[in-house]
């Protein structure tokens, strides 16, 4: 529900709700969703698990069910139980809801922070304003000349990198399921997502633009798939003491599972936050017999990682590797398209392109010189390798009528 | 005297070092006395029973962390670093006190640390222990810690030397090294004493081989003063590199709220301002404990209390001038991490740090507080408090809220943080409540030096010829008693 309706009911979110609709009663968590229809409430529908194992649902090891079963509240009178009215209210339980991002909801104090830079993280345009200067994108944000504290590296052969087209990402999260399964990525369940350790190498970031406390307000979502960005300068290999995390001659910026001593500067150095640490044996259970076809779950081409290791994307680095020794075998020099990342391979809309930087006709090499282009926090001199390409909105004037300005257009120029 | 009249004490007229009718033979008994006690006073089993007890504890997490994985701490992501390190920084600032008394204060001739630089130099040794732990725990696989250190290996594989974290081990190691020389190398002469008086042959023996075969001739005094000095002069540097160095791990990364070029004075004049806040909090009971009122005198402690002031000063003032600069460089990053700092979630912790930090010990103005003896102990408390959440503040709040919003998370500390912190505390009054019981807690030859029987015809403005009594005093004053 929106978040002027939460406020107009009394309810929290993650607070447990009672929907009553036409004499039947459930306890509901209630889940703020900035931008959903004002004055409704939308009940997704499922049995929940109740006999799942010990995923969800084992009266044998005492595993409660998870998820709400939501028919309860339909009646044989047809699909739309909506010919009568529901009353929600709430009961004051907490409901521990596992979500990636806003962990807890942010206050007026880092709202206002967000909102400042929103505009300059994800850029969006609308038709004209791309019309008039193309590369507007590169304005969003002006900094003093960047130096560099190092040489930089000189690539001779292969030069890997990756663009995100914003314009036709559409959100789905396609890409970080694919690259969980690619990479062996744990699953570390609801408790620890609760507590921050999610596992993704690539992640959907997603906000919201306007007032989520007015209801008249038009709520936009933007988002954005955010990986190792493979920084030229990366912030994360001059910290770490053992030199577990360093360039390749081919531009990637690899991580040394076996190398590393898991100190975690590395991530905090990270300004894109993408580094995942094993902050327990997310693998122990592989050992018990029991789950002995689990193993087959797992890509043999990409290490297990064990504790105490830091993580992060790898641009698939066995996909590269095995696509320089299919070009071997075939004796002919690679090109572009033989490598292809998980996360790239499963976009619906090829939004995220992968390829040689050093190749002039690759994809990505074209994506990075669009006049769209874009690094994301370019400014902090990290050099990263991959370009996002701005947004552009062209929403017809009759369905919304003013395109909205986002903030970072007033502050241009 | 001066408060009877009303009119300003005479700045000149400043109380003997060593108060009461003591002899050079009086202060050794004072001294020996708590080593050679057959049984320490009740307060001592039962602070030493407390202390065990939390040592226990934190044996107990750490076996836990290290067969179970980080995890059982409240770090996440953002979060990556949390108490362990918090915890880290707090411990090396107590480590301050001590070399900054011995070391710098020595070169300064400033007399009056004689009667506590044992003291703080043992709480220094102490303190780094427990600060050397954090480090290496808190890595996520410790069976390999020693990569961080650059042993010639088959692989030729060496350490990371542009990581700060490297600097530090280097940093730290070379300050517990020094330190650790110049507290036993102190000790010497007064273990020798303790040797000449020991009864039991254990004791023989111990305090035999750790006196290195000190006589006391005079050749032994001659090298024994010169190696001092030279100790003395490597040794203060040290107490601005450590510091420094470990502000780098902060200062030289590039995240808001860290990297400043602020932090290494920072660092430093905090690190001096909780470390004497420590030493105060150990000598207070120590010297009502063991009778030792007239060696640490009221005097010590109001010096100590005037450090601690200014101290608090210049950490106010290093807290004003990173808000003005996060204003003034115009980095939306930098503002927003400053704001959030003292409003965000974590404005409380933010709260305390100030009150306690700024605005408690400023009650030093005034004379009357500084020489009462409870509200100097619970100020250097409150002080202690303050400068554990001064680096909560720096390492949770800026980690929390960086760069992208989307990664902005809460950190909530578990109870396994709570008992490491607590089993460190027990792991440092367990050391230092030994240290206590055998070992010479004041350097006596030291301060028979300072006392005016050591200078015999000479009429220098200190001590004073007419010491004025001390209020705290154990024996009455006695006029004359260089006669």
């Amino acid at each position: 529900m929106a978040k002027s309706t939460a406020d107009s009911l009394g309810v929290e979110n993650g607070e447990l709700a009672e929907v009553s609709i036409d004499g039947r009663t459930m306890e509901l968590p209630v889940y703020v969703m900035p931008g959903h229809a004002v004055g409704s409430v939308t009940l997704p529908l499922g049995y929940g698990r109740t006999e799942a194992g010990h995923v969800a649902g084992c009266w044998e090891d005492q595993v409660d069910p998870v998820g709400f079963d939501t028919y309860q509240l339909r009646s044989a009178a047809g699909f739309s139980a909506g010919s009568v009215l529901a009353t929600v209210k709430g009961t004051g339980k907490a409901y521990p809801l596992a979500t990636t991002q806003d962990h807890h909801l942010i206050d007026a104090v880092g709202m206002e922070g967000r909102d400042n830079r929103l505009g300059e993280l994800v850029r969006e345009g609308d038709l004209s304003e791309w019309k008039e200067h193309d590369d507007f994108a590169k304005h969003r944000v002006h900094s003093p000349p960047l130096g560099a504290m190092w040489d930089k590296h000189e690539y001779d052969g292969h030069k890997w990198g990756m663009s995100i087209d914003l314009s036709t990402c559409l959100g789905c999260s396609t890409c970080t399921v694919a690259c969980q399964s690619e990479n062996n990525i744990p699953v570390v369940g609801k408790e620890e997502v609760i507590n921050g350790r999610e596992m993704h190498w690539i992640r959907l970031d997603r906000y919201f633009q306007g007032d989520i406390d007015d209801p008249e307000d038009d709520i936009q979502a933007v988002h954005q798939p955010v990986a190792c960005q493979h920084c030229e300068m990366a912030p994360c290999e001059q910290v770490c003491p053992v030199a577990a995390t360093t360039h390749s001659s081919e531009g990637l910026n690899d991580m040394v599972y076996n190398r590393c001593i898991g100190t975690r500067y590395c991530a905090n150095n990270c300004p894109y936050k993408v580094r995942r640490f094993n902050f327990f044996n997310f693998n122990k259970d592989l050992k018990e017999p029991r789950n002995e076809t689990l193993k087959l779950v797992k890509n043999p081409d990409v290490t297990i990682r064990s504790r105490g290791v830091m993580e992060k994307c790898t641009f698939c680095v066995q996909r590269i590797q095995d696509a320089r020794m299919t070009a071997k075998v075939e004796e002919r020099p690679m090109v572009d398209g033989d490598v292809t990342p998980a996360c790239a391979q499963a976009c619906p809309t090829d939004a995220i392109q992968f390829g040689d930087l050093n190749d002039e006709k690759s994809r990505v090499r074209q994506a990075h010189d669009d006049p769209r282009s874009y690094s994301l926090l370019g400014e902090l001199g990290n050099y990263p390798r991959t370009a996002f390409l701005a947004r552009i909105r062209n929403p017809n004037p009759v369905l919304e009528p003013a395109s909205k300005e986002t903030k970072a257009v007033v502050t241009h120029g | 005297m001066a408060e009877s009249t009303g009119v300003l004490e005479d700045p000149i007229r400043k109380p003997a070092l060593v108060q009461g009718d003591n002899d050079f033979t009086s202060i050794t008994n004072i001294v020996c006395k708590v080593a050679e006690t057959p049984k320490p006073p009740k307060a001592w089993y039962v602070t030493f029973g407390i202390s065990l007890g939390l040592l226990g504890g934190l044996g107990a997490s750490i076996v836990y962390l290290i067969s179970t994985g980080i995890g059982v701490w409240g770090n996440n992501q953002p979060v990556a670093w949390g108490w362990p390190i918090v915890n880290f920084v707090f411990w090396v600032g107590i480590g301050h006190a001590g070399t900054l008394i011995s070391a710098v204060l020595f070169l300064f001739r400033q007399t009056w640390r004689t009667a506590i630089n044992r003291f703080a130099e043992a709480m220094t040794i102490f303190a780094v222990i427990c600060a050397g732990m954090f480090p290496a725990i808190h890595v996520g696989r410790i069976w390999v810690i020693y990569w961080v250190f650059p042993i010639p290996n088959q692989m030729d594989m060496w350490p990371n030397f542009r990581s700060p974290l490297l600097w530090d081990v280097f940093a730290v190691g070379t300050y517990f090294t020094v330190s650790l020389l110049f507290w036993y190398m102190g000790m010497v002469p007064d273990l020798a004493t303790l040797r000449d008086r020991a009864t039991t042959r254990i004791r023989r023996m111990m305090y035999g081989i750790f006196s290195l075969g000190w006589t006391g001739s005079n050749r032994h005094w001659h090298r024994y003063e010169r190696a001092y000095l030279l100790l003395a002069a490597l040794a203060t540097p040290l107490v601005l590199s450590v510091h420094s160095v470990v502000s780098f791990d902060f200062a030289v990364s590039q995240l808001p709220g860290w990297h400043t070029t602020i932090f290494p004075p920072y660092f430093v004049a905090g690190a001096i301002f909780s470390g004497f806040a420590m030493v105060l909090s150990l000598a207070i009971p120590a010297r009502e404990l063991w009778g030792l009122k007239d060696l640490i005198t009221t005097r010590h402690i109001e010096l100590m209390c005037k450090v601690i002031m200014a101290t608090s000063m210049m950490v106010g003032y290093a807290y004003s001038t990173e808000f003005f600069v996060a204003w003034y460089s115009g980095n939306q990053y930098e503002g927003f991490a400053f704001i959030n700092r003292a409003f965000g979630p974590y404005w409380w912790a933010y709260t305390i740090m100030v009150s306690c930090n700024v605005l408690v010990p400023q009650i030093f103005w005034s004379k009357k507080m500084r020489t009462n003896m409870w509200v100097v102990f619970i100020v250097a408390a409150l002080v202690n408090v303050g400068m554990w959440f001064e680096r909560f503040v720096i390492v949770v709040s800026s980690l929390n809220r960086d760069f992208l919003p989307s990664s902005w998370n809460y950190f909530t500390p578990t109870a396994i943080d709570l008992l490491t912190l607590a089993g460190s505390f027990g792991l440092f009054l367990t050391l230092f409540l030994l240290f206590c019981r055998y070992l010479p807690q004041v350097a006596m030859s030291e301060i028979k030096g300072v006392m005016p029987q050591s200078h015999p015809g000479h009429g220098s403005s200190e001590p004073d010829p007419n010491p004025e009594p001390d209020p705290d005093s154990d024996t009455p004053p006695q006029q004359g008693a260089l006669a």
